[in-house]
C-alpha cells in the first residue's frame, strides 16, 4: 500500500543567486516546488514526465528538466530559472529574432540554450542540435529558434559535438 | 511623419513577458484556499458502468468532494448534444471521466481517484470509421434522435452517423460519359493529438450571489459563458470567464470540456475555487483530438487532362462524441474538390462515431485531411493522362467565373489567384530546372506538390466587437475578445488600429488576456478569422473614434468635420495641414480657455458579423457557407534512403494569397509553423490503438513530435490579392499552412519510392510496408 | 505528480546504505535505492510503483568516481550519461549513451540507473557486455566484484538490498575498433528500434543488441554465425536471426517484421565497418 503519510524535508537551495529555505514533501519535484512555493512560475509544466524540456532549469550551471527531479535533490544546489535570465544573451537573441509564438516553451530553450552558452560558446551546429532536441516547440518550425540561436554562438568549425563540460 | 504600421514586422506587445517566464498562463495564477480536482478515466473503450465505488477515495484526508455522472445529468456538445462531462452508464472511449475528485492538495485528490473503483461491463468495440459505418456495426448512441441539435447537423439514428453533408452538382452520368480517364483512391489518416506545449487547465468558483467566475486555456471564452449558462441554467450575465495567454492550442482548446468539469467540481464544494489541469497523458486521450479520416474518391477526366467528374466519400472518425467534428466533416464536403474547377460532383461527408477519443477543431479544419485525399488522387489522374503534376493543377485551378461544390459563384475578390500561386511556387522551388526525381545512388531526391484552398465554415452570424478608448495623453486602450494563442493576432490588431488612425503603433496598449466582462464579445478565436472579424470591429470603431475626434475638434478649429483629418497625433485641416490641433487635447472633451468644455472622453465603438452566408441546402449542398477562401500551392522535397527507408525532409514551400500581409514576420512564421506540424503529423503522429482500443502511445516520448534541427528549408511566399471585406484586404493565413504539408509530403514520397503511399503517418515503416507489400 | 509520499535518505557511505536499505524494508517501508532517479519519478508519478522510502546513492563517494585505476577503468553508478560521454574515457561507451533520451535528460541520468531500470532497452549495458566488463556490487554481505555476465542476464539481477557500485572495464577494451547504431522509429530522440554496438577483438567480431527483443544482450551463438569464415556476409545475418534469444519486438516504436528488416541492415553496416583487416 502506498503512504499517505506526507514525508516533508526541510531544504535549502540558492535559487537566482537568493538562499532560500523551504519544507518540501520528499515526493515532490523540483518543478513543483519552484511554482508553488517559491512562486517561479516561469518554468513550466508540459508532460511532468521529462520528455519535453518547457521545465528546464539549470542545476549548479547544467541544463536538467526539473519534473524529474525532486526538490529534496535540490537540497544544498545551486538553482537558476528563467527568472535569473534577464541579462542572457540568448534572451536578447529571441527578442531580436521573435523566436517565440505562444511563449511556453520559451524559457525552456532560453534556459537549455543558456546553460549550453555558458558551457560551450564556440558550440557548432551539431552541438547545439543534440542539446536543443531536448526542447519541444509545437508551434513554431524551429526556424526562428535557430536563427536566434546562431547569433549568441561562436562556432569553430573544427570543434567536436559535445555533451557535457565537465 | 506618420509611422506606417500594416505591413510592417512589428514586434509582439508580450514580448517581454514572454521571454522572461514572467508571461501569466492559467496554471500560473494561484490563489490561497485554491483547491484541486482530479479526475478517474474508464480503462475502456466502450462499457457499461455497473457501479461505481467511491468509499475508499472518501478515506483519504483532505478530500473534499466525488462526484460521478449522476451528480448532475446534462449533456453537453454542440451542434449536437450528446456528451455528459462526466460517463452516465456507458464508458465511449479510454479515458473518458468517470468520476471527479475535488481536494486540498493537487496530489491527494490525484491519490483518491486512484481510489475510485467502477465495475465495468465490456461492450463490443468500434474500432475504425469503416467498422463504424457497416450495417452491422454495434450502436454507439442509442438515442441519437433525441439529442438536442444547436446548428444545422444531420445525424442518422439507429447508425453510427453524426451528421452526414451531401454535395449533388452537375450530372453524374454526364460527367462519367466525358470522362476518358478515371481513377479511384482510398487515403486514410488517423487520428492524431494538437499537443500544444500548454496542458489544458480551467479554475471555477460560484460567488455567494450565484456569479460563475472561470479561467481556462481556451480559444473559446465567450462559447464558455453560453455553454455553462446553457447547460446549468445560470444566467448569460452571471458567468465571467477570463482567458490569459494560451500556451498553444491549434483548435483543441475551442472546445468546452473541462470547464463543464470544472465548473461542478466547484458546485461540489459550495462554490470554493477549484483548478483542474490535465496531466500530458490526460491531455491526450481525454480531452479531444485531431479528428481522422478514410476517404475513397473517383475522378474523371478528359484526355486533355480536365477534370469533369468527381465522387467523393468521406468518412471521418469523429470519435465516441461528436463535438466539432460534425462541422468539420461539412466543411470537407464544401471545398471536398480542392481547389479545381469541376462540373460534376457528388460527395458524402460522414462524420461517424467510433470507440476512440472525441474529435474537435484542428488547425485547418477537415482541409488537411480533405487534401491528402483529393491531392493523391491528383497525382493518381496525372500519372494516368500523363501529365506533369503541376500541369493538371494548373488546368484544373479554380478561379473566377466558376462555381465551387456548394454552387457559389467565385469573383477575384472571394477566391483570390491560384495560378499566381503555382506559378511562383514553380520558379521558387525548380520546378522545371530539375527533374521531379533525382537518383543518387540509394538515395533518392524527389518533390511533391498540391494545392489548397480553404473557407472558414463558420456560422452565419459569427461576428466580433471592439472598443477603442483613448487615454489622457493620447494613447489608445484597445478592447476585443480575441484570445493570444501564440499567433500573435493581438499585436497585428493594434496595427490595424494604429494604421487606421495614422498613429504610432507603440501608443496603441493591448492586454494579454481577454475577459468576457469587459471585453465586447468575438465568436471564438478560430478559423482564422479574428483578423477578419474582430479587425473589421476594430476599423469600425476607430472610424467611429475618428469621428468623435473631428466633431470636437471642428468646434475647436472652425472647420467641418469634412474639412478634417486626424494622424500623426493631431486633428488638422486638410488644406493647411499647419492648421490643427493635438489629439491629447481633445481626447478627454476639450476645455477652452474660459473653463468651459465640450466632448468627453473619446471612445469608439465597432461591431461586425458576416454577412450574406447562408446554410446548406441538406439534399444538394447548395449555400454560401463562408466569406473568402484562401488558396496557395506547396511542395515538399525529400531525399529517400532506399535502403532502410528513412527520409530527410529537404525543402518545404508555401506560395498562399494573402490578400494582404499586416505583419511579414508574423505571417511567415504563422505559415511555417503550421507546415512544421503538418509535416510533424504527415511523418509520425497518430495514436495507437491495441485490440481493445486502449492508446499505448500517451505520452511525448512514444507519440513523437518533430524537434529542433529536423526542420527543412523553409520557402514562404504570399501574393496579395485583396479580398474587398477584408480589413486592408487580408484573408485568413493562420491555419493554412499546415494544409497541403501531409499531401505534399506523400506526393513527394510516392513519387521518391514509386509506389503510391496514401496513408499517414507516413514512417520509414509504412513506407517499407507499402514496397514489401506491392513486390 | 506523484499521487502518494515516500521518505527520503541520502547516506553518504557504502554501508550507511545497506543498513539503511534492511532498517527500512524491516520497516515494511518497501525501500529502493535512487541514483538519477528519472524512472523512479516517471513510474511513481504513473502510480506503477509504490516505494515507502528511497534511499539517494549519489553522496556516496564511490558511487562517484571516474578514473583508471592500474588497468582498469572504474565507473561509478552514479556517474551521469554526459558525464560519460563528455569525459569519454570510453569511446564505445559514449556512443551507446549520447543517444540515449536526450541531453538534459542525460544531464540527470545515471549509468546505474540506466542499467537497473525497468524500462527495457538499458542500452548502457552493451559495452559492458562486449567488454566482459566487471560489476562492483553492495549487499548485507558486503561487497562483491562478478562479471557482468553473472549479473546481467536480460536485466540485472541484484538481491533484495543490493546496489550497484561501480563498473570496472580492461583498459585493452578502451582502444578496440567498434561500431554503434541506434535506429529510431523517426527522429533523432526515442527509444530504439534497433541499438547494436559492436566490437572487434583478435579477428573476431561481438555484438549486442537492445530494442530487439525485450531486454538487451549479448548472444555467443550469434558470434559464432557472425564469425563463421565459411559464410558469406548474407548467410551470417540469415543465420543469425534465427539465433535471437526470444521473440521480436512489437511495439509503439515498430513491428517485429520491420525490426527484422532493420536489424539485418544494422548488422550488414556493422559488419561492413569491422570485417577485414
Amino acid at each position: 500500500m502506498p503512504s499517505y503519510v506526507p514525508s516533508s524535508y526541510p531544504i535549502g537551495l540558492q535559487v537566482n543567486g537568493e538562499w532560500r529555505t523551504i519544507r518540501v514533501r520528499a515526493a515532490d519535484t523540483l518543478l513543483y516546488v519552484l511554482r508553488e512555493s517559491l512562486g517561479l512560475t516561469g518554468s513550466k509544466s508540459g508532460c511532468d514526465n521529462g520528455d519535453c524540456g518547457t521545465c528546464t532549469i539549470l542545476v549548479n550551471g547544467l541544463p536538467i528538466k526539473s519534473c524529474i527531479m525532486l526538490a529534496v535533490e535540490a537540497d544544498g544546489q545551486h538553482v537558476t530559472t528563467i527568472e535569473g535570465l534577464i541579462h542572457s544573451p540568448v534572451l536578447q537573441a529571441f527578442v531580436q529574432k521573435q523566436a517565440f509564438q505562444c511563449g511556453y516553451c520559451t524559457p525552456g530553450f532560453i534556459v537549455n540554450c543558456h546553460g549550453l552558452l555558458s558551457i560551450h560558446p564556440d558550440a557548432n551546429e551539431e552541438t547545439i542540435r543534440i542539446w536543443l532536441e531536448s526542447n519541444i516547440c509545437r508551434c513554431m518550425s524551429y526556424e526562428e529558434i535557430h536563427e536566434a540561436v546562431k547569433t549568441v554562438f561562436t562556432p569553430k568549425n573544427a570543434a567536436k559535438p559535445t555533451a557535457n563540460g565537465s | 511623419m506618420i509611422r506606417q504600421a500594416v505591413g510592417k514586422s512589428v514586434p509582439r506587445k508580450e514580448t517581454w513577458e514572454k521571454v522572461t517566464g514572467t508571461a501569466k498562463y492559467v496554471d500560473d495564477i494561484s490563489s490561497p484556499g485554491l483547491l484541486h480536482a482530479k479526475i478517474a478515466v474508464s480503462p475502456h473503450a466502450h462499457a457499461k458502468i455497473k457501479s461505481i465505488d467511491l468509499s475508499e477515495a472518501w478515506k483519504i484526508p483532505g478530500v473534499r468532494a466525488v462526484i460521478t455522472g449522476e451528480y448532475f445529468p446534462v449533456l453537453t456538445g454542440s451542434p449536437l448534444a450528446d456528451r455528459p462531462p462526466i460517463a452516465m452508464d456507458t464508458v465511449r472511449y479510454y479515458g473518458e471521466p468517470v468520476a471527479l475528485v475535488v481536494a486540498d492538495q493537487e496530489y491527494i485528490a490525484e491519490m483518491a481517484s486512484l481510489r475510485i473503483n467502477v465495475e465495468y461491463e465490456l461492450l463490443p468495440v468500434v474500432h475504425s470509421p469503416l467498422e463504424a459505418y457497416q450495417q452491422d456495426a454495434p450502436i454507439i448512441h442509442q438515442h441519437l434522435a433525441a439529442y438536442k441539435r444547436h446548428e444545422e447537423v444531420y445525424p442518422e439514428p439507429g447508425t453510427n452517423i453524426a451528421n452526414r453533408t451531401k454535395i449533388r452538382k452537375g450530372n453524374m452520368d454526364e460527367g462519367w460519359k466525358n470522362s476518358d480517364h478515371t481513377i479511384e483512391i482510398r487515403v486514410t489518416l488517423p487520428q492524431s493529438d494538437h499537443a500544444a506545449m500548454e496542458l489544458r487547465c480551467s479554475k471555477a468558483e460560484i460567488l455567494p450571489d450565484g456569479k460563475v467566475i472561470i479561467y481556462s486555456t481556451s480559444q473559446s471564452p465567450y462559447v464558455i459563458r453560453r455553454a455553462i449558462s446553457q447547460s446549468f441554467q445560470i444566467p448569460l450575465h452571471k458567468v465571467i470567464v477570463h482567458t490569459p495567454l494560451v500556451g498553444g492550442s491549434f483548435g483543441g482548446k475551442s472546445a468546452i470540456q473541462m470547464e463543464y468539469l470544472v465548473f461542478l467540481a466547484s458546485r461540489a464544494v459550495g462554490g470554493r475555487a477549484v483548478k483542474l489541469a490535465n496531466s500530458r497523458e490526460l491531455d491526450m486521450i481525454s480531452s479531444p483530438v485531431h479528428i481522422g479520416l478514410d476517404a475513397r474518391i473517383k475522378l474523371g477526366c478528359t484526355h486533355e487532362g480536365n477534370i469533369v467528374a468527381a465522387e467523393i466519400l468521406h468518412l471521418f472518425d469523429g470519435g465516441a462524441y461528436s463535438d466539432r467534428g460534425v462541422v468539420m466533416s461539412r466543411a470537407a464536403a464544401v471545398d471536398c474538390t480542392g481547389p479545381y474547377r469541376i462540373d460534376n460532383v457528388h460527395c458524402d461527408s460522414l462524420c461517424m462515431y467510433t470507440n476512440h477519443p472525441y474529435s474537435t477543431s484542428f488547425r485547418g479544419f477537415g482541409h488537411p485531411e480533405l487534401t491528402l485525399a483529393i491531392e493523391r488522387a491528383m497525382d493518381l489522374l496525372a500519372d494516368q493522362v500523363h501529365l506533369d503534376p503541376l500541369e493538371i493543377r494548373s488546368r484544373n485551378a479554380i478561379g473566377p467565373g466558376d462555381t465551387t461544390p456548394t454552387q457559389t459563384i467565385l469573383d477575384r475578390s472571394n477566391v483570390g489567384d491560384l495560378p499566381k500561386c503555382i506559378a511562383k511556387l514553380k520558379t521558387l522551388i525548380h520546378w522545371d530546372d530539375q527533374p521531379i526525381k533525382q537518383i543518387d545512388g540509394h538515395l533518392i531526391k524527389a518533390k511533391g506538390i498540391c494545392c489548397f484552398w480553404k473557407n472558414s465554415n463558420t456560422p452565419t452570424d459569427a461576428g466580433a466587437g471592439a472598443i477603442v478608448i483613448f487615454n489622457p495623453d493620447g494613447s489608445v486602450n484597445l478592447l476585443c475578445g480575441a484570445v493570444e494563442i501564440g499567433q500573435g493576432t493581438r499585436t497585428a490588431l493594434t496595427q490595424l488600429l494604429a494604421e487606421r488612425l495614422r498613429m504610432d503603433d507603440r501608443m496603441i496598449q493591448i492586454s494579454t488576456g481577454v475577459n468576457t466582462e469587459t471585453d465586447p464579445q468575438h465568436w471564438k478565436t478560430v478559423a482564422s478569422r479574428s483578423m477578419f472579424l474582430v479587425g473589421n470591429a476594430v476599423l469600425k470603431a476607430a472610424d467611429d473614434a475618428i469621428e468623435q475626434l473631428k466633431n470636437t475638434a471642428s468646434i475647436v478649429l472652425g472647420f467641418s468635420p469634412a474639412e478634417l483629418n486626424v494622424g500623426g497625433g493631431r486633428v488638422y485641416f486638410k488644406n493647411r495641414p499647419d492648421i490643427g490641433i493635438e489629439v491629447e487635447k481633445l481626447v478627454s472633451g476639450y476645455k477652452f480657455p474660459n473653463g468651459n468644455t465640450i466632448g468627453g472622453q473619446v471612445i469608439g465603438r465597432g461591431s461586425y458579423a458576416m454577412p450574406n452566408l447562408t446554410l446548406l441546402d441538406p439534399e444538394t449542398g447548395k449555400g454560401n457557407p463562408g466569406p473568402e477562401w484562401t488558396v496557395g500551392a506547396q511542395a515538399v522535397e525529400v531525399e529517400l534512403n532506399t535502403r532502410e527507408y528513412t527520409y530527410k525532409i529537404v525543402k518545404a514551400a508555401t506560395v498562399m494569397d494573402a490578400g494582404k500581409v499586416i505583419n511579414p514576420e508574423f505571417a511567415r512564421s504563422q505559415v511555417t509553423g503550421g507546415m512544421s506540424m503538418g509535416l510533424s503529423f504527415a511523418s509520425r503522429e497518430a495514436f495507437l490503438f491495441d485490440q481493445s482500443g486502449s492508446i499505448l502511445n500517451t505520452q511525448l516520448r512514444t507519440y513523437k513530435l518533430i524537434r529542433y534541427g529536423e526542420q527543412p528549408e523553409y520557402l514562404v511566399d504570399f501574393i496579395e490579392t485583396p479580398y474587398l471585406e477584408g480589413p486592408y484586404g487580408l484573408r485568413g493565413i493562420g491555419e493554412h499552412g499546415v494544409i497541403g504539408m501531409p499531401a505534399a509530403l506523400a506526393n513527394s514520397l510516392s513519387t521518391a519510392v514509386g509506389v503510391a503511399i496514401n496513408q499517414l503517418p507516413i514512417t520509414p515503416e509504412l513506407i517499407w510496408r507499402a514496397v514489401h507489400d506491392s513486390v | 505528480m506523484i499521487p502518494f509520499d515516500f521518505e527520503y535518505y541520502k547516506p553518504s557511505s557504502i554501508l550507511e546504505a545497506v543498513e539503511l536499505f534492511r532498517h527500512l524494508l524491516a520497516q515494511g517501508k518497501n525501500p529502493v535505492y535512487f541514483s538519477g532517479g528519472t524512472e523512479i519519478i516517471t513510474w511513481a508519478r504513473m502510480n506503477a510503483i509504490h516505494p515507502g522510502a528511497v534511499i539517494d546513492l549519489k553522496s556516496i563517494p564511490e558511487c562517484n568516481v571516474m578514473t583508471f585505476q592500474e588497468n582498469n577503468l572504474v565507473i561509478g553508478s552514479c556517474v551521469t550519461l554526459s558525464v560519460l560521454s563528455a569525459v569519454n574515457p570510453f569511446p564505445l561507451l559514449s556512443e551507446t549513451v549520447i543517444d540515449a533520451a536526450d541531453q538534459t535528460a542525460r544531464n540527470k541520468i545515471t549509468i546505474g540507473g540506466n542499467i537497473c531500470g525497468k524500462i527495457y532497452y538499458r542500452e548502457a549495458v552493451l559495452p559492458l557486455l562486449l567488454t566482459n566488463s566487471r560489476i562492483v556490487i553492495a549487499g548485507r554481505r558486503g561487497m562483491k566484484e562478478v562479471s557482468i555476465h553473472k549479473v546481467f542476464f536480460q536485466q540485472m539481477r541484484l538481491e533484495s538490498g543490493e546496489f550497484l557500485v561501480q563498473i570496472i572495464t580492461d583498459r585493452g577494451y578502451l582502444s578496440l575498433p567498434f561500431v554503434h547504431f541506434k535506429k529510431r522509429q523517426i527522429g533523432n530522440v526515442g527509444y530504439p528500434l534497433v541499438t547494436l554496438a559492436a566490437l572487434k577483438k583478435d579477428h573476431q567480431i561481438r555484438t549486442a543488441y537492445s530494442g530487439v527483443c525485450a531486454f538487451p544482450f549479448r548472444s555467443i551463438e550469434i558470434e559464432q554465425v557472425l564469425n563463421d569464415p565459411a559464410l558469406s556476409r548474407e548467410e551470417k545475418i540469415e543465420q543469425a536471426i534465427v539465433k535471437l534469444p526470444a521473440p521480436v519486438l512489437t511495439n509503439a516504436e515498430g513491428s517485429a517484421d520491420y525490426r527484422k528488416f532493420v536489424l539485418k541492415q544494422t548488422m550488414s553496416e556493422a559488419l561492413s565497418m569491422l570485417e577485414g583487416g
